[in-house]
């Protein structure tokens, strides 16, 4: 199994979900958990499956992506064969950069063949899950699937700005696909996570004649379309899925790390690779109160902190009360600061005193290297 | 043009640590962990990256299976070089004759080789002993300005203390009249820190001399220093005012540790300026429960606390549960510390497991010492390990 499939990763594909955090940065690189970024999960459920070649593509916004996964070595991808592969747009005089999945995929093609694995697979990087693409590898060998799709089932209307359903039989053919379809409020529906996996040598096929048809839409007109003719499977998952499609589902997500049970399943089975900073151990000083919350490495904490999440080498100054708030890298909160429901982004300068505060259906942002 | 580096470090790091008793059973002594997340040998190699020297030999002799499986290939500390790099350098079988390293001095000869191909103009010897942020290129410049055939890092130590180090009598511009071992009466307070810059033929030249004298002890301190000062050989003091503490012994690597604490730490591991860099834990961030109390302590990743942790170092996926207590401590990666236990002025090594309700170690008002529990061992619940007890083995209590 181990080097039967290549990884593509689509790097941009659904920021518009999340301005706030994607105006500087790819959907990919959009920090999470204390010291990661979306794409680390995506990566190591890649890497844990054994997989060593992985195609990131781009399209915009792209430095704070590069900057973060480097040669690839964090997740034992530095490979002389393979490894991490950025694919950033092509296009020649004839051809724009690519609008939508096909094109993109299109932008692609060269890496798919010249690569030698038997299947790809493919996820966006908006969903956070521990995904065993070994096991989901073997589903799509023993079905003999052209395509793959790993669902879950959501209740409720889905927030996404664009997102498919599908209906599956009990042999996992999937027989109906819909997109963007009206979900009623505790409705239940099969939710694509955006991951599948195809055969490299189809993939490479539909790809060259939806271009020769002036074809646009993957969902629409390959899925959708063809759900009778194509071999397409559904494979459930059960886990626990973090599905990242606005600020506000980033926040509840980001939350439910608190759960020793999400960090169970996230964390405790495999590792999930990241890039390393080198920072020292967190540093609690007397005075500290810290509870509920996740602490990354390189903090410095004087105040209390209650219910939250703190990023790589933040500062939370004396007498300052943090709650139920998400604090990116390097933010230095100054002492006698009230913050509640805030995320704030990276290198946030929260002066002293500063009172702050969202809800929990709306968190205050604080933008990228602002200063209050 | 023959591809060279100017200087090339040596780092002695086959000490047997036989003064950490139980934390250096199955392990050298540069591998012992240290202030959460590090080891004692990530300070001289990031000492040597942040200093610009890129190319180190690691001499390894004692227990070197879980230390060169760090080092690995020297990518944590950016000495992964197609040119240069970090080596362990172990004992060998050669034509003539093979050995094991029998001294300080003899360990470098052995190793003349590997120098040898860099070409280099100096080496800088070190030990894998000691906690300290040094420029050695600011070393390398006093050496090259003196002219000196060889440099020695120095600091002041309490006069009281002077008779524990190698002690260096010198003149107002700095350099060597006279190199005493521990002498009872010291004339000085400026001990050698073992940190040592050789223009390079001349350590050569000494060296093999050294090995041709049957009645030498292969040591630098007593033998190879003392015969290039009788020589006639230049040799200098570079004087050394930073934090440099010995970690050879439990109860100053306690101390070392407990440096770090503090608003205003004896020695700040977070400078940005001259980082430490260390093979990093693959953990989530740590997590600190609701009924948990940290006070000035340092955390490292995929820690979870539940109970209560004052004054004391934890390494990485350290389980304090609820009701614990922790105080006066150095945990070492993976221990884990049950419901109702109390850790008081210990040091525990890697994995060991405290069951709930047992106690380990006595306050420090109390004299006793530190408790030390070695790794992979088990304390059963409700049992009592004394103060300055030394345990290596599964404890029940009776």
């Amino acid at each position: 199994m181990a080097n039967s499939a290549v990884g593509v990763i689509f790097s941009n594909v659904h920021d518009e979900n999340i301005p706030e955090l994607s105006r500087h940065r790819t959907m990919a690189s959009i920090p999470y958990g204390g010291r990661y970024r979306l794409i680390d999960f995506t990566l190591s459920n890649m890497v844990n499956a054994g997989i060593t070649t992985v195609g990131v593509v781009t399209k915009y916004n792209y430095q704070s992506l590069i900057d973060h996964l480097g040669s690839g070595k964090d997740w034992d991808l530095a490979r002389k064969d393979g490894g991490i592969i950025l694919l950033p747009p092509y296009s020649d005089e004839t051809d724009a950069p690519y609008t939508n999945r096909l094109e993109a995929l299109k932008g692609i093609t060269g890496f798919l063949n010249h690569r030698n694995e038997d299947y790809v697979v493919i996820s966006d990087c908006d969903g956070i899950a521990h995904i065993d693409y070994a096991a989901i590898l073997a589903y799509h060998e023993e079905k003999n699937a052209d395509i793959t799709m790993i669902y879950h089932e959501e209740e409720g209307p889905v927030d996404s700005g664009y997102f498919i359903t599908l209906t599956a039989g009990d042999d996992g053919r999937v027989t109906g696909l819909k997109i963007n379809p009206r979900i009623k409020a505790k409705a239940k529906s099969n939710v694509y996570m955006n991951m599948m996996i195809l055969n490299r040598e189809f993939l490479i096929d539909i790809i060259q004649d939806a271009v020769t048809r002036g074809l646009t839409s993957f969902g629409k007109d390959i899925l959708s379309k063809n759900v009778d003719t194509l071999k397409i499977y559904g494979y459930k998952f059960e886990g626990y899925y973090a599905g990242i499609d606005s600020l506000q589902k980033y926040y509840q997500h980001s939350m439910e790390l608190l759960d020793k049970n999400v960090r169970d399943e996230l964390f405790g089975a495999r590792d999930i690779y990241t890039k390393v900073r080198d920072s020292a151990p967190s540093k609690y000083f007397d005075g500290a109160q810290v509870k509920d919350s996740l602490i990354s490495d390189g903090c410095f904490i004087e105040g209390t902190v209650e219910n939250c999440i703190l990023f790589r080498g933040v500062k939370v100054g004396k007498g300052s009360v943090v709650r139920n708030s998400i604090i990116m890298q390097d933010t230095v909160i100054g002492s006698g600061v009230q913050l509640d429901c805030v995320i704030t982004d990276k290198n946030v300068v929260i002066r002293d005193k500063r009172h702050l505060a969202g809800c929990e259906d709306l968190p205050y942002f604080v933008a990228k290297g602002r200063m209050l | 043009m023959q591809r060279k580096k100017e200087c090339v470090a040596m780092l002695l790091a086959g000490g047997q640590g036989s003064r950490l008793y139980a934390l250096t059973n199955n392990i050298a002594k540069p591998a012992v962990a240290f202030g959460g997340k590090y080891r004692i040998i990530d300070f001289p190699l990031s000492n040597c990256i942040n200093s610009g020297i890129d190319t180190v030999g690691v001499l390894t002799q004692y227990e070197p299976l879980e230390l060169n499986e760090y080092i690995g290939n020297g990518q944590p500390w950016d000495l992964d070089r197609s040119f240069g790099g970090v080596h362990i350098l172990s004992p060998y079988q050669a034509k003539k004759k093979s050995s094991w390293f029998e001294g300080t001095a003899n360990a470098i000869y052995q190793n003349m080789a590997f120098m040898k191909k860099y070409n280099p103009d100096y080496i800088l010897i070190l030990s894998g002993d000691h906690i300290y942020k040094m420029d050695y290129a600011a070393m390398l410049k006093a050496h090259k300005a003196t002219g000196a055939d060889c440099t020695i890092a120095a600091i002041e130590v309490p006069m009281k203390e002077a008779s524990r180090f190698g002690i260096l009598n010198t003149n107002e511009d700095g350099s060597i009249y006279q190199f005493e071992e521990k002498p009872k009466q010291p004339k000085s307070n400026l001990a050698s820190m073992g940190i040592y810059i050789f223009t390079a033929s001349k350590l050569f030249k000494y060296l093999t001399e050294d090995d041709e004298n049957p009645n030498s002890s292969k040591d630098f301190g007593k033998d190879v220093l003392p015969a290039m000062l009788n020589a006639g050989e230049k040799m200098y003091s570079y004087r050394f005012s930073g934090y440099w503490k010995d970690v050879g012994t439990i109860s100053s690597l306690w101390e070392a540790n407990m440096d770090l604490l503090g608003e205003n730490p004896a020695f700040d591991v977070n400078d940005p300026d001259w980082k430490i860099h260390s093979r990093n834990p693959l953990a989530p961030p740590e997590y600190i429960g609701d009924r948990a109390v940290v006070g000035n302590s340092l955390i490292s990743l995929g820690c979870e606390i539940g109970g209560t942790v004052i004054n004391s170092v934890l390494s990485s996926n350290v389980v304090i549960e609820e009701g614990a207590e922790v105080i006066d401590s150095v945990l070492m990666a993976g221990t884990v510390v049950k419901k109702g236990a109390k850790v008081v002025y210990s040091i525990v090594d890697e994995h060991t497991v405290i069951e709930s309700g047992a106690t380990v170690g006595e306050d420090r008002e109390k004299n006793a010492g530190i408790a030390v529990l070695g790794r992979n061992i088990t304390i059963g619940a409700g049992a009592s390990v004394a103060g300055g007890q030394i345990l290596d083995k599964d404890y029940k209590g009776e």
